[in-house]
């Protein structure tokens, strides 16, 4: 049986609209807390922008010297949203093809693609964290502001927590049921086997 | 020697009998009271307490149970602090049809309601010297409308608002001439007269506007207080001085038995003011306004007012008469009972609302006073509080039926019952209390708990500071049958009459920054780009801006003696609590306090030749220090161009002027 079951079909349409959230909801958090932002201040990143207290955010960072933060340096919130278009209407080709294989490459392109979209975040953070202007009015020798790719760091005053958002979750669950239900088909197509 | 000895023993012994002593009122807190007014470092208050500032002309807000100080609203007095009354935005707000004046005395605060309960909207105050009502908007804690009042004199019986804030009142403490002023003071009796102003105040935006002015026979109108429920459309002022002495009050405006409480049909005069009765009298008064987007005041001149004459218009006006020079005329949470309270009568009488409608219908009066009714002092009378103590002037309620008297010569607030008219319970105050106040104990719903005593003397009660000492407040819990002191602490200014409200009702919608997109002021500066510095003639204008931690430009020449610079400054920050100040060596005014968003405008007249620093004077942030600057001052006709700038615009090195 090299046709998909009627899980994965199901799947696949579960694993669109996880998707699709994106497109709504955001997908990473940063969090920041100082003694004098007991509030705390937080950046969330879409798909396509980049929300919240960014000015405050801006503002602060000229002591540091890191460069200010615009939607508009971001050649990645153009690209996102036509390459999860692309990704999706992928979902529909595996779907008309009904074959396994189709379904194998379709969870490999999504964990490459994750992988790929993580690594391009983490030289985003390093290159703000990294590259500050030599006139920055405040200098700590060694000291980079790089925020961490997922957890909690500490900062000069600022504690900083990195973490998916609601949109992030949304896309986790949908590598989860494209792995368990390759795992799963595979298996199942073994035990067939013998 | 024995016998001296004995000697000593005996002068050892007198010496050692101190004699008997005056029982101490130094301290009768018991219990858990400090428990009951500890707020943890970080934790909120329960209530906001707004505390008029009495000679300092400006409103308190104080936390309660805590008694935490937590700001200062500038309001009828100029405050260097954060340049009100200084800045040019400001100016118009302490304009008057007389000038510009810098201060006044503010007495009692009203806040907004709705339906009789506080709806957390705005506060109201009055300035009793030159008389005006200002309205504070809740949201910023700002002063955002002050309304001159003409023809009065001695604005106490203010700013009492109705239910639902349809009205809020002004009353003649002094009756002055209205129409030709200059006659004899001795003509009082034949020229002077007392009006009851009643300003109206839009429901959406809170805009006052002087709707009628009822003209009274000359006395002096001392406190008032709107009807409620079933006596809402009703206002009634608490008089003395009805015998119309001019001179020596203190003796010749105590000697009738009763004056009276007038009780002003504020629904009947409305329909006379429709119906086309009211009389158009010339006059001059202003009208200042704070836009908070232009974030300027402006100040109109008005020059006219509709005026209602009780003796010509009937039904509008009747006089309840009430013992012995009343202060108080307190109306309580069911609007039946009205309470007077005459400050050198022996009992406290307390008036029916229902029964003064039922002696009306039946026309029970005794007499006239200048063509107005009086009503029949026993037909109107609900019942006496019998020896409540010495000189009553204030009533709270709670919302159990209680009245708490305040009494200024036995130093006590009195707890009494308003059905039996029997005394609860007496604490003493330290010492001399004023007015009193329980936390909407004004309103149809108390919320009770508390009462406040607000005291004129402090003598022993702090550590001394010298002849001139702090007034006080103090905290009592009403919780159970007998009050209980809780706290107490001093106050800056002479508290009068104070409000308070649950805080959750302010609390929330209190404003972080001002957006400076909605920024309209006509010499803003958005974003640093277009900082700049023009000149007109001898008017030069600074567009600064300020963010952390730099003022833009920071370097100005090109500035002589004989002009006049005008600081715009600009706070670019949009974020919550950092403000940035503006201070110039030897300006002869004071500083600005400028909130994010904001722009505000600093007049400057340089007197000598020199380099004359700049900077900011509220710490916004590490560098803060740094935030400074320096302009040039030539002598008149220097050749030194118009030059300003930041960085690197100003940092080439120039030649120094031959001489």
């Amino acid at each position: 049986m090299r046709k998909l079951s009627k899980l994965s079909k199901i799947s696949i349409f579960i694993v669109i609209g996880c998707i699709l959230t994106l497109y709504f909801l955001p997908m990473w958090r940063i969090e920041l807390r100082a003694p004098q932002y007991p509030e705390g201040i937080s950046m969330k990143i879409h798909i396509n922008d980049v929300k919240g207290d960014v000015e405050i955010i801006n503002g602060l960072n000229h002591y540091i010297g890191m460069k200010t933060i615009h939607k508009e340096d971001f050649k990645e919130f153009v690209y996102l949203p036509y390459i999860l278009g692309a990704f999706m209407a992928l979902g529909l080709v595996v779907l008309m093809w009904n074959r396994k294989l189709g379904y194998y490459c379709w969870t490999l392109l999504f964990i490459l693609f994750g992988i790929a979209a993580m690594y391009d975040f983490w030289q985003w953070e390093y290159d703000y964290g990294h590259n500050l202007d030599p006139s920055a009015p405040i200098k700590v020798p060694g000291m980079a502001y790089q925020p961490p790719l997922i957890g909690y760091k500490k900062m000069l005053n600022f504690e900083a927590l990195s973490q998916p958002d609601t949109g992030g979750w949304f896309f986790v669950m949908a590598g989860l049921i494209l792995v368990l239900v390759s795992f799963f088909e595979w298996r199942k197509s073994k035990t067939e086997k013998i | 020697m024995k016998r001296f000895l004995g000697l000593f023993c005996i002068l050892g012994a007198v010496a050692s009998i101190q004699g008997c002593k005056m029982k101490n009122a130094g301290s009768v807190v018991e219990g858990d009271a400090a428990s009951k007014v500890y707020v943890a470092p970080g934790k909120y208050d329960e209530l906001y307490n707004f505390v008029s500032g009495g000679f300092n002309g400006q409103v308190s807000v104080y936390g309660l149970p805590s008694g935490r100080l937590l700001k200062i609203i500038p309001v009828f007095s100029v405050n260097p602090e954060s340049g009100y009354g200084y800045s040019e935005e400001s100016k118009p707000m302490l304009t008057t049809s007389q000038g510009f004046v810098p201060w006044d005395d503010q007495h009692h605060l009203a806040l907004s309601q709705t339906n009789g309960e506080q709806d957390g909207r705005w506060l109201f105050a009055n300035a009793n010297n030159s008389p005006r009502i200002a309205r504070i908007d809740l949201k910023s804690f700002r002063t955002a409308e002050i309304l001159e009042i003409p023809n009065s004199a001695g604005n106490h019986s203010s700013p009492f608002i109705t239910e639902n804030t349809e009205y809020t009142i002004a009353g003649t403490r002094f009756s002055v001439p209205v129409g030709n002023e200059d006659v004899p003071v001795s003509s009082f009796k034949d020229n002077f007269k007392s009006t009851a102003s009643f300003i109206s105040i839009d429901k959406e935006s809170g805009r006052m506007k002087i709707a009628f002015q009822i003209i009274l026979p000359g006395m002096d109108l001392d406190l008032s207080r709107a009807g409620k429920g079933p006596s809402h459309g009703w206002f009634f002022f608490s008089t003395y001085n009805t015998e119309q002495a001019h001179t020596l009050l203190e003796v010749n405006a105590s000697k009738k038995d009763k004056d009276y409480i007038v009780a002003v049909n504020w629904k009947k005069a409305e329909e006379y003011v429709k119906a086309g009765k009211g009389k158009k009298l010339k006059t001059s008064y202003v009208h200042n306004v704070w836009n908070e987007e232009t974030h300027s005041a402006v100040s109109t001149k008005e020059t006219e007012v509709i005026t209602l004459d009780p003796a010509e218009l009937k039904d509008l006006v009747y006089m309840i008469p009430c013992p012995k020079s009343p202060h108080g005329c307190d109306v309580d949470p069911s609007g039946e009972y009205i309470v007077g309270s005459g400050k050198l009568a022996a009992l406290i009488p307390v008036f029916s609302f229902s029964k003064l409608q039922d002696a009306i219908s039946k026309k029970q009066f005794e007499g006239e006073y200048h063509n107005i009714p009086v009503l029949d002092y026993t037909k109107v009378l609900y019942g006496e509080v019998q020896k409540p103590g010495l000189g009553p002037l204030h009533t709270e309620f709670d919302d159990k039926g209680n009245a708490y008297t305040s009494f200024f010569i036995s130093s006590e607030i009195v707890k009494w019952n308003l059905k039996d008219l029997k005394i609860l319970d007496r604490v003493p105050t330290f010492y001399s209390i004023g007015h009193l106040m329980v936390p909407g104990g004004d309103t149809r719903k108390p919320y009770g708990k508390y009462v406040m005593a607000y005291n004129k003397i402090t003598k022993d009660r702090y550590l001394p500071t010298g002849p001139e000492l702090a007034q006080s407040a103090q905290l009592y819990s009403i919780e159970g049958d007998k009050m209980k002191l809780l706290l107490d602490f001093p106050t800056v200014g002479e508290p009068h009459y104070a409000q308070a409200i649950p805080a959750e009702k302010v609390r929330d919608k209190s404003i972080k920054i001002f957006d400076i997109f909605k920024n309209k002021n006509p010499y803003v500066t958005m974003g640093e780009k277009n900082a700049k510095v023009t000149r007109k003639g001898n008017r030069v204008d600074v567009y600064m801006t300020a963010i952390r931690s730099h003022l833009n430009p920071d370097n100005i020449e090109g500035v002589f003696l004989g002009d006049t610079v005008y600081f715009h400054v600009t706070n670019l920050e949009q974020d919550w609590d950092i403000p940035h100040g503006f201070a110039i060596k030897h300006a002869a005014s004071a500083e600005l306090l400028i909130m994010p968003g904001e722009t505000a405008t600093l007049k400057y007249v340089p007197t000598r030749v020199g380099i004359v620093p700049f900077y900011c004077t509220d710490f916004c942030s590490a560098l803060h220090q740094e935030m400074q600057g320096y302009l040039r001052v030539s002598p008149r006709g220097a050749k030194v161009p118009l030059k300003f700038g930041i960085g690197e615009s100003v940092s080439a090195p120039t030649v120094a002027a031959a001489k």
